[in-house]
């Protein structure tokens, strides 16, 4: 049977230089090579979306109808007229179009999962550390968002806000910020709690305390740092979710507002030009395809990289 | 046990009437309402028929009031009118719409986890030969592609192309193939991966390796001894599951027109029908909470550490 | 825990069939499909033949000698104990008797062991099975984990009577309540119901006991059944495996980094240090004339009762040596206080001491050595 049985390990072999465990982490990541092949997407995503504007000579808005009469009216498929990837139906490269999506898409990332932090872990921790009372009303807090349902919750605050000021702020976006954000915080929340509940009752925890540790000192250099590992996987995974809800609500049309290019967006403009000029959807799809999955293989390998149960072992 | 049930189904009376406290409040924070664009053509209705419509459905009252009103009703199971849909009431429209969602979640359900077990199981058990390349790669496309994205290509290449099935619709088997496909991509993806690592998990244990020193042949340890116990933490992650079946159907519902409920959400939000979205709320965070419960009974029946203890 | 008159021998029934269909594909397997149907039947000199065992761990940093070119003997209802340190390869040799070494990372590269008269590194993995459960039962250090937590240990002790013995349900699980009783787990009857959880690390040991001798072996492996326990359930197992032994004639191989175990339970002691075997006596032997300056310095790293208080423990000064690639040279000379410049050069071999069927490997006790 090819498996591995029993808690015997490899006996004792050569003895191990001291490393860190952020170095033994570092280690282990690397030697994944899906966790490396998503950090390198990772980092492209990153260039791409910081830099997309400037990679292209063609604006993302901009509607080219010269071209467009001279191809029958019909979308221009890839590789014709300078056209890396093509046109959509109102003559807009395709390229530059799914580069303002990437920026979209890393922006939501990065804000959303800063939202997350800001708010998950200070809520978290003081709830896990101080336990008793405060924990139980920030939980019955969190109990609420919770129990509704995520996007039915984002969709009723993306469209009955849309209209206000507030809603067409960064052309939509940051309402999607927002919405995403705030519930979003929660799963982060309760995650710091767990960490603290569990690591609180450790006796490293009691150590310090006998010694006469300050509270605060015990959160912040014992408690935290030990925590933060599963809030690190927790980010990277944490990060699909919003693309992909921000996709998905520029899908049903209620997301970014046009002529910003969601990929989402790109997908239902796409769609009914699928018979005949596929790539308006393609690539999209590709794009998306390889954004979760960068992340989700990035955060997977974090996670086992991190796992400390396998701390040393081969 | 029973306690617990009773404590849980009691926490949910107060979390649901916060829940649609926000939803209420939401609805009317935002500007507009029902009747803004309900004339011929969509034109604004003449100031003076918004107005009595307004009065005629109670719309003027302060907000709080119209919430302890509506709770009122709704405690006796009566939803209100619906506002978009004339001479209809809600109870009406989620009765037509119910069974139709209802069977499409239950499909979905039932295809992720059928698909979804045996998956992550072959996979962990042949790991890093092919069955487990072929099991992860299915995974990873359930997880990277959006479940619209999967419904578009579906539709493209098994509809318009192939014609083996319809576009969309839901009257009979040949439509529910498509959709049901489409909402549990992601949901077998998870399954398949959560159950592989749970199986990998447990071939490390020291039970397994008591169970090989007794002479018993693998297909009575996979099934006996390490299936029922990588299949326990499984069960934890059906509660989401059920969840994102639940609102993933909004998108399915909308992209195969399948006439369920979910459907109903997204139109009714832009039409500002305050009937049917509090009726819809309520029942989709109901549904997705009682499912969660189910799914912790469960959780706490089947681990024999837990149900006696 | 004494034996009353009521016990009755759990004597195994006689069994003629293959359990499950099993395929016999070697020569091995069948001369051992054969042999099963006379249970009882002694059909070697020895019980247990080990001659050159080696077994390997193929890891990335390289290729590990956990067990290299170990040989014993075991007698029928012998006790043989295996002493070491922790890492020095007697787990590895125990799981190597069953085949049950993990693979990856590890291997048995080479020797022979002959259980029975038949060559076990020569059957297919499906004869093995034969073999595991039935002939062989294993008892293994963790009592915590090494139960399967989602099933009875009613089940878990009748499934290899089921398998093995060919027994009904009805007749497994009478059997399973007998050597419940026969552990000494009180209403054993009820008992049987329970899961692992709801007992205590004792008793879930005497559980792993009853599961091992459920069809009554001609051996036991023990890996440290005790060193998870507490000191006063620790005796209790032992005694129990001691009676359990003797009644049925089972021979044991205890394995334990404690030596007052081994004075206690064995008739013979493998003192193994870095995957070989160093030293092999009788058991009054070892400890009354050890022969080697390991089993010495295991002898004095013991606490005795009748030290100076306030004294410091004795040990062995330094570390277990690097298994990958071992030197031809003495694995024991760093740590040894009497090593000479041919302690580094050439590994010593397995020879006699004075006492009969005493071997140590030490160049200096041997005869003509500078150790007396």
């Amino acid at each position: 049977m090819a498996t591995q049985t029993g808690a015997l390990e490899a006996p004792a072999t050569r003895s191990q230089k001291p490393t860190s465990l952020w170095r033994d982490a570092l280690g282990r990541l690397v030697r994944n090579r899906l966790a490396v092949v998503g950090a390198i997407l990772v980092v492209l995503l990153i260039i791409v979306g910081v830099f997309g504007p400037y990679l292209t000579p063609y604006n993302y808005a901009y509607q080219d109808y010269a071209i467009l009469v001279a191809n029958n009216n019909q979308p221009v498929p890839p590789f014709t007229a300078g056209r890396f990837l093509g046109t959509d139906e109102l003559g807009r490269d395709l390229l530059s179009r799914l580069l303002d999506g990437a920026r979209i898409s890393l922006s939501v990332a990065v804000v959303v999962q800063f939202v997350v932090l800001f708010i998950g872990v200070p809520v978290g921790a003081v709830a896990g550390w101080f336990g008793g009372r405060i924990d139980s009303y920030l939980m019955r807090f969190t109990d609420v968002i919770y129990a509704f349902p995520d996007l039915l919750l984002i969709i009723l605050m993306t469209v009955t806000l849309r209209d206000t000021p507030f809603g067409s702020a960064l052309d939509g976006l940051l309402l999607v910020y927002v919405a995403i954000g705030l519930v979003a915080w929660v799963t982060m929340a309760r995650l710091v709690r767990g960490q603290l509940l569990s690591l609180k009752e450790t006796e490293y925890v009691e150590a310090a305390r006998a010694i006469g540790v300050s509270d605060r000192r015990i959160v912040t250099r014992h408690l935290l740092p030990n925590a933060i590992g599963p809030v690190i996987v927790a980010v990277t995974l944490g990060i699909p979710g919003a693309i992909l809800t921000e996709a998905t609500l520029s899908f049903i049309g209620i997301g970014v507002n046009a002529p910003r290019a969601s990929w989402g967006k790109l997908i239902f403009d796409g769609k009914s030009w699928m018979g005949t000029q596929p790539h308006l959807v393609i690539f999209p799809a590709i794009a998306i395809a390889l954004t979760l999955l960068s992340f989700t293989w990035l955060g997977d390998g974090l996670r086992d990289a991190l796992d400390p149960k396998l701390k040393g072992k081969q | 046990m029973a306690a617990y049930i009773v404590r849980r189904l009691l926490w949910m009376i107060p979390v649901l009437l916060v829940v649609t406290m926000i939803t209420f409040a939401l609805m009317h924070a935002a500007p507009g309402g029902p009747f803004d664009s309900s004339g011929p053509g969509g034109r604004r209705l003449p100031e003076v028929i918004v107005r009595n419509l307004e009065r005629q459905y109670g719309l003027n009252d302060p907000v709080p009031v119209q919430y302890v009103r509506w709770v009122g009703n709704m405690l006796v199971g009566d939803f209100g009118p619906s506002y978009s849909y004339r001479n209809r009431t809600v109870n009406d429209i989620l009765f037509q719409g119910l069974p139709a969602s209802v069977q499409l979640g239950s499909m979905a359900f039932l295809l992720s986890v059928v698909v979804g077990v045996p998956l992550g199981v072959i996979a962990a058990l042949r790991q890093n030969k092919l069955p487990d390349y072929v099991a992860t790669t299915i995974s990873v496309i359930g997880v990277a592609t959006p479940s619209f994205i999967i419904s578009v290509f579906l539709q493209l290449i098994f509809a318009v192309n192939l014609g083996w099935f319809p576009t969309g619709g839901w009257r009979g088997p040949e439509y529910w193939v498509l959709p049901t496909i489409a909402l549990s991509g992601f949901a077998i993806a998870s399954i398949a991966r959560y159950t592989r690592a749970s199986m990998l998990e447990v071939t490390r244990r020291d039970y397994v390796r008591t169970a090989q020193s007794k002479g018993l042949r693998e297909r009575t340890i996979v099934v006996i001894h390490m299936i029922r116990n990588a299949l326990i933490p499984v069960i934890t992650i059906l509660g989401p599951i059920f969840a994102f079946l639940v609102t993933g159907s909004l998108i399915i519902e909308t992209i195969f027109t399948i006439p369920g409920i979910g459907a109903f959400y997204i139109t009714s939000i832009g039409t500002r029908d305050y009937g049917l979205i509090m009726a819809l709320t309520v029942l989709f965070a109901v549904t997705i909470a009682v499912m969660n419960l189910i799914v912790d009974i469960a959780y706490a029946f089947i681990d024999p550490r837990i149900r006696y203890s | 825990m004494t034996l009353t008159d009521d016990d009755r021998r759990t004597a195994a029934p006689e069994v003629t069939e293959l359990p499950d269909e099993v395929e016999v594909a070697t020569e091995e397997g069948r001369r051992l499909a054969e042999q099963l149907s006379d249970a009882h039947t002694r059909h070697a000199r020895k019980l247990l033949e080990v001659r050159n065992l080696t077994t390997h761990f193929f890891t990335r940093d390289g290729v590990v000698h956990a067990v290299d070119d170990v040989s014993f003997e075991l007698d029928y209802g012998e006790t043989l104990g295996l002493v070491g340190e922790s890492g020095c390869g007697k787990s590895v040799t125990a799981l190597s008797l069953t085949r049950l070494v993990p693979n990856p990372p590890g291997r048995i590269v080479g020797g022979e062991v002959i259980f029975d008269g038949i060559n076990v590194l020569k059957l297919s993995e499906e004869e093995m099975r034969l073999l595991r459960g039935k002939k062989i039962g294993f008892i293994f250090q963790d009592p915590m984990t090494s139960l399967n937590p989602t099933l009875t240990i009613g089940f878990q002790i009748a499934e290899s009577a089921k398998l093995h013995l060919g027994l009904s349900r009805k007749a497994a699980d009478d059997r399973a309540a007998e050597l419940l009783n026969k552990v000494g787990i009180p209403r054993a009857r009820d008992r049987m119901h329970d899961y692992p959880h709801q007992f205590s690390g004792g008793m879930r040991q005497r559980v792993m006991v009853a599961i091992a001798l459920a069809c009554d072996p001609m051996l036991l492996l023990a890996d440290e059944p005790t060193t998870a326990l507490d000191v006063t359930i620790q005796a209790q197992i032992l005694d129990l495996i001691r009676s359990l032994s003797e009644e049925f004639g089972t021979a044991v191989i205890l394995i334990t980094h404690d030596l007052g175990i081994a004075a206690g339970m064995c008739n013979r002691v493998n003192v193994m240090y870095a995957g070989r075997i160093v030293e092999t006596a009788g058991v009054d032997d070892i400890f009354e004339r050890p022969r080697m300056p390991y089993t010495w310095g295991l002898m004095d790293s013991l606490p005795r009762l009748d030290e100076e208080r306030g004294a410091r423990l004795r040990t062995i000064e330094g570390l277990p040596p690097d298994l990958i690639d071992p030197a031809d040279a003495c694995r024991f000379a760093p740590r040894c206080s009497y090593a000479r410049e041919v302690c580094t050069e050439h590994e010593p071999e397995l020879t006699a001491r004075d006492e009969p069927r005493h071997f140590a490997r030490c160049w200096g006790t041997e005869p003509g050595g500078w150790i007396k």
